[in-house]
């Protein structure tokens, strides 16, 4: 429309606001109200793993990572060798 | 029936105050019978931008502890008649201000006004969630950018969580405040624009306060920008979200300051 829009159309930067902010609070209102989601799902992982398999509690991992589109959830539990043996063990 | 309203935005210095003063004052100009209430225990500010700070003689916590009467703590504006501060207290213990406290004080102050107006502290800790707790309707005041749009969204979720009408399962009204509003900046793109915070916040408009150099001019001699320079483009904007408030229907605008030849030229659109 005019000359200055022209120009400063290259760098606007509310654009650039505009999605950071979309991004942001899409990720925190997903927080609220569930504080601790990655807690909880945790603790769940733990339990239902311990049934069958002795672990260590400080090797169980669980990270969430947001992307654009796709979000992935990673459990990463480590199990001593032979462990799962012992359960079985004492299940007789 | 009485409405309490709480001015609230989560981030500090986006005009908290200086927005409760003109819209209470705007309010009372219009013939409403308003007490603003400052509840920033510790760092009152509410008394100077109202130029009532000589005149403090009682506080809120005065009587939330029993120790004055509500009628001694109020102070009558002495340009309007029907226009009322509660000023806050300057003691920095702030745990004096009590849930049962300001329930007792909101309920008294129902009986004697049409509004009352909680001018909150910035943050999201106890004073902010007093300031809002009994709130039949909330201001909330963004500046148009980032941090100010996104501690408005928290406060958003704090207002339909933690106050008693969330509670019950009713709702606060909530309404957008925009204020520093710069429309050139906006339309060139360097700045949020007011549908942008519309659709992030997704709350309807109260009003869109310009950038001015009146404002300022305003809280320099203590009086509210409605009062002491009403013609001027913030005045008429915070007269105009009053009177939304008061259930009218008027027309979205930003009023804009007289514009110069030179902006005119160089395309510096007012809306």
């Amino acid at each position: 429309m005019n000359l200055l829009r022209l120009l400063a159309g290259r760098n606007a930067s509310a654009p650039v606001a505009r999605e950071r902010l979309q991004i942001l609070l899409a990720h925190e209102r997903g927080l609220r109200g569930q504080p601790d989601l990655l807690g909880l799902l945790r603790a769940e992982i733990l339990a239902v793993v311990s049934r069958h398999i002795v672990l260590d509690p400080d090797k169980v991992i669980v990270r969430m990572d947001r992307g654009k589109t796709v979000s992935t959830l990673e459990v990463d539990i480590e199990v001593p060798n032979g462990a799962e043996r012992l359960v079985a063990a004492a299940a007789t | 029936m009485a409405k309490v309203l709480v001015v609230t935005s989560g981030k500090g210095g986006v005009g908290k105050t200086t927005s409760t003063a003109a819209l209470g004052a705007a309010l009372a100009q219009a013939g409403e019978k308003v007490v603003v209430v400052d509840f920033d225990v510790g760092l009152r500010n509410l008394d100077l931008v109202l130029g009532a700070e000589r005149r403090v003689v009682f506080d809120l916590i005065n009587v939330v502890q029993g120790v004055a009467k509500l009628s001694q703590a109020l102070i009558r504006d002495k340009r309007l008649d029907n226009l009322w501060l509660l000023p806050a207290s300057q003691t920095r213990d702030k745990d004096a201000l009590t849930d049962d406290g300001v329930r007792s004080v909101i309920a008294e102050l129902r009986t004697k006004f049409d509004w009352i107006l909680c001018d909150s502290p910035a943050g999201i800790e106890r004073g902010a969630t007093l300031a809002m707790r009994y709130a039949d309707e909330a201001v909330i005041v963004t500046n148009p950018e980032v941090s100010s749009v996104r501690d408005s969204d928290r406060i958003i979720g704090m207002l339909d969580s933690k106050t008693v009408k969330a509670e019950r399962g009713e709702r606060v009204e909530k309404h957008i405040l925009i204020t520093r509003y710069d429309s050139g900046r906006a339309a060139r793109g360097e700045m949020l624009s007011i549908e942008d915070i519309l659709e992030i916040l997704a709350t309807p408009l109260l009003g869109i306060i310009p950038e001015s150099q009146d404002v300022l001019r305003a809280s320099n001699v203590g009086s509210p920008v409605t009062l002491n320079n009403a013609a001027s483009a913030p005045a008429r904007a915070y007269t105009d979200a009053a009177r939304r408030l008061m259930g009218e229907t008027i027309t979205m605008m930003v009023p804009s300051e007289r514009k110069g030849l030179m902006n005119r030229l160089l395309g510096r659109r007012a809306a």
